[in-house]
């Protein structure tokens, strides 16, 4: 075998030694810092929960049509994991098969290398052109995102077009993207209007309207389509037995790119493999009607290595580790690789809602973000060791998810993780706290001694709500109030209710506001 | 049936009354209470806050106080903790390498009930007003907390008991699945956001124009009871980036004597209303919450009190000018 440290199943802890991830999935800064700039934007905070509102109903109305949404969810389930329990086996059908049907494959340990090898196919197959440079085209590609492909190829003296509209908006506005499946959300229709007619020389004036825009965005992309040698692409599903390829899409510019240019290059996750080419039939049920709350998707590409004299002659595969072998090792945190990239978890997420997706510092935002980012790369990684607290634990994201990955189970996890990696040395007030609180509920008897100074704590604030507390209470303090602190606990209440009953008088020490 | 009492620590610490009610319903129908001593929590907290060597020792003491005594269910009024015991105990203590204490707690949390899983799939309770003659004449809205709904999946046990209160006036909440923000340490760790959420939550709440917002869970209504209470004394929350007015969208339907009744339907941000067509967009109430009968601290109530409450022993809401009483263990 020709490649990376082939994946093992290993147990606790042993993945920390394992290489890390690099790329757009190291967040910079803390999670609770990002999330300030982000929490203040109206405008994006309007623009998003006005998307997600309507692709979460119309999500649930299609869904809802299927009586067999629980078994597909499990049969989902039960592929993945197949798959990632047999990884290496999986990898190497499929490479067999994708290179017996005229394929190359390359294999890459992370971003850089991944990077260096695209770079290489394309200055082999695209001309420079008159203006010095190369071009490319490209499909919307989680996995070159992850690698940060198109800034890389900038530097080498290639531009790369996206071609899917969302990713066009973004890469037309200097932006990045800030959701898997719809990157411009945080984008609305006047915004968009506006960078066409500063980066599109020849569109002219445009109005705001969808069809306008659409038609832009198509003149715009004909000409590069119809004279570009080379195109890059991800790829939803790879399919070990037959070294299938396969991408959905909405607006059948991604086949353009598949099927006009000389040579395709697609860049894959090693993760992506589905074993048979008939568990595409659970997984084409799920992924549409999850993502884009549609039955099915505009256009559904499948190919199968090269086929002489129609569509690409060189097909290459870029199979990207990155962090996955990490992650796989993490027998806690392994089923985050099961994510299929639907979308579902971040249009429900009450935090990503209100935060959106740049706050998450990755190409991977919302709660599918918080853990596979930190799994990737490792919460030794300081700012992505925040990312697994930035949830509320509601279970949302669980709930819809179509492979019942238990974002949640996995979240709790990688807090653990955080805690062992000790970031803070200087124990913070909430350690402090919690470490007292371990100590007291530990030990009923304890609980009880310190309720004792309820009467006191009730006298203190005069039976009103608490409005400002000193320290980390003061986060809390500076949005809500605490209501007025009770006399007695419900334990002394009890035991001196015993006590009269028995007859034996009050226990407690203090009888005032008995009834 | 022998019922031995989870009180759990917020209600034990926080809110007594609401440890009482739950007493006084388990007594109406004939069962005998005990409170195993030696109970303090159920670990949630420090299991969340990924402290699982600190939550090892109180998962121990729980499991303790609960096998110290001999009972036939045990009942607390929460379903966040309910799930914690079950979802979350075995596998910290199995992480921990403890499997004795991990089969333990399993065993425990097997026999544990949230109030109205057991009032509705043990007792057989399905009236609240007939089966343990709950009264509370007042408009009351329900947020259903996520722990209860997502992983107990209470379903509607909790609302249907609620509404089958005698006299009560039973109002849905807007967009009432969407969490409150509480998420315990969440709130601390990353403190605007979750206001952003509560903010949302509490305009929901008001726009209800309910006397109180009800709920199983005491840690989520401490967090929108504290989120309303901030609200009526400085008319918004300090500190949250954005204090935007409430919107009502609403619909006009006709019942069945041909009066046109205006329905509640969504509650959405100020600047939403780009969203709406011409009729769909509402006003913002002038002064939200002050009209609408919410009173300092007082407007988020467990549902244990609004069940425990009687005719002979009436849980008194502030809006009729009286404390919020709470009554007796019997
Ligand atoms: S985690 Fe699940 S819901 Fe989220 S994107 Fe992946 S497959 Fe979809």
């Amino acid at each position: 075998m020709t490649f990376l440290g082939m994946p093992l199943l290993r147990s606790k802890h042993a993945h920390s030694d394992l290489p890390g991830g690099q790329g757009n999935i190291v967040e910079t800064e803390a999670f609770p810092e990002v999330s300030h700039e982000h929490l203040s934007n109206q405008q994006l905070r309007n623009n998003i929960g006005h998307a997600t509102s309507t692709i979460r109903s119309k999500r649930a109305e299609v869904v809802s049509e299927l009586d067999d949404w629980e078994k597909l969810r499990n049969a989902g389930e039960a592929t993945k994991n197949e798959v990632m329990a047999n990884l290496p086996e999986y990898l190497a059908q499929f490479e067999e098969a994708f290179t017996a049907t005229g394929g190359i494959i390359h294999w890459a340990r992370d971003a850089d290398e991944a990077n260096a090898i695209v770079t290489e196919l394309i200055e082999d197959n695209a001309p420079v052109l008159e203006t010095g440079r190369r071009e490319v085209i490209k499909v919307k590609s989680m996995a070159t995102q992850e690698i940060g492909l198109n800034e890389h190829l900038e530097t080498q003296g290639i531009d790369a077009f996206e071609t899917d509209l969302a990713e066009l908006i973004v890469q037309l506005g200097e932006d990045k993207p800030s959701h898997i499946l719809v990157p411009a959300i945080h984008r609305n229709r006047d915004e968009i209007r506006d960078i066409f007619m500063k980066t599109m020389p020849d569109a002219g004036q445009l109005t705001n309207e969808p069809a306008v825009l659409a038609e832009a965005a198509r003149k715009h992309l004909r000409h590069k389509f119809l004279t570009t040698k080379v195109a890059i692409s991800g790829a939803n599903f790879g399919i070990a037995e037959t070294g299938t390829l396969g991408v959905v899409e909405s607006e059948g510019n991604g086949r353009m790119c598949l099927t006009l240019p000389e040579t395709l290059i697609t860049v894959m996750g090693i993760e992506k493999l589905l074993p048979r080419f008939a568990d595409l039939e659970v997984f084409l049920q799920l992924l549409p009607r999850s993502s884009t709350g549609e039955r099915m998707n505009p256009y559904t590409s499948f190919w199968t290595g090269r086929t002489e004299g129609d569509g690409p002659q060189n097909v290459h595969l870029v199979l990207l580790d990155n962090g996955r072998t990490r992650a796989l090792a993490d027998e806690h945190g392994r089923t985050a690789l099961n994510c299929i990239r639907c979308s579902a978890c971040m249009n429900v997420c009450p935090v990503y809602e209100r935060t959106g997706g740049h706050a998450y510092g990755s190409t991977y935002p919302g709660p599918i973000g918080a853990i596979l980012s930190p799994l990737l790369t490792g919460v030794e990684d300081e700012a992505n060791g925040t990312l697994p607290y930035a949830s509320s634990l509601c279970g949302a994201c669980y709930d819809v998810c179509p492979v019942k990955i238990n974002i949640p189970e996995i979240l709790v996890h990688l807090r653990a993780e955080d805690v062992e990696a000790n970031h803070s040395p200087v124990s913070t007030q909430l350690d402090a706290a919690l470490t007292g609180a371990s100590w007291m509920m530990g030990d009923g008897k304890r609980m009880t001694a310190v309720e004792k100074g309820l009467p006191l704590a009730h006298k203190a604030t005069r039976g009103k709500q608490i409005d400002a507390l000193p320290g980390i209470a003061g986060a809390w303090t500076s949005s809500r109030d605490i209501p007025a602190l009770p006399e007695k606990s419900f334990r002394q209440q009890w035991a001196d209710e015993e006590a009269q009953r028995s007859g034996t008088g009050a226990q407690t020490g203090d009888e005032e506001g008995q009834r | 049936m022998r019922i031995a009492l989870f009180a759990t620590c917020i209600v034990d610490a926080m809110y007594p009354e609401v440890a009482q009610a739950t007493v006084r319903i388990l007594r109406r129908l004939g069962h005998e209470v005990i409170f195993p001593e030696g109970q303090s929590c159920c670990g949630q907290m420090h299991i969340n806050s990924g402290k699982f060597a600190q939550a090892e020792p109180v998962i121990a003491n729980h499991v303790r106080a609960f096998t110290g005594t001999e009972w036939d269910v045990a009942v607390a009024p929460s379903a966040s903790c309910v799930a914690s015991l079950g979802h979350q105990q075995p596998m910290v203590a199995r992480r921990q390498g403890n499997d004795a204490l991990a089969s333990e707690a399993a065993e425990v949390a097997d026999r544990t009930y949230e109030l109205t899983q057991f009032l509705t799939d043990v007792a057989g309770v399905t009236d609240a007003a007939a089966d343990l003659g709950s009264y509370f004449p007042h408009r009351v809205t329900y947020h259903p907390s996520c722990h209860g709904m997502r992983l107990l999946r209470l379903g509607d046990r909790q609302s249907s008991l609620v509404r089958s209160v005698e006299g009560i006036d039973f109002v849905e909440l807007p967009l009432a699945d969407s969490c409150c923000g509480f998420g315990g340490t969440f709130s601390v760790k990353n403190p605007e956001v979750s206001s952003a959420m509560l903010a949302d939550k509490v305009r929901t709440v008001q726009a209800t124009n309910a006397d109180v917002c009800t709920g199983g869970d005491a840690s989520c209504l401490l967090h929108i009871g504290g989120g309303i209470s901030r609200f009526e004394r400085t008319g918004g929350f300090g500190g949250t980036p954005d204090v935007t007015a409430v919107h009502v969208k609403e619909t006009s339907s006709t019942d069945a004597r041909g009066h046109t009744t205006e329905t509640l339907t969504t509650v959405v941000g100020a600047d939403d209303d780009d969203h709406l067509t011409p009729g769909e967009r509402g006003t913002a109430p002038a002064e939200p919450s002050r009209a609408q009968g919410f009173r300092v601290g007082q407007a988020a109530v467990h549902l244990a009190r609004i069940l425990a409450s009687t005719k002979e022993d009436p849980l008194r809401v502030p809006s009729e000018g009286a404390e919020v009483s709470g009554g007796s263990l019997r």
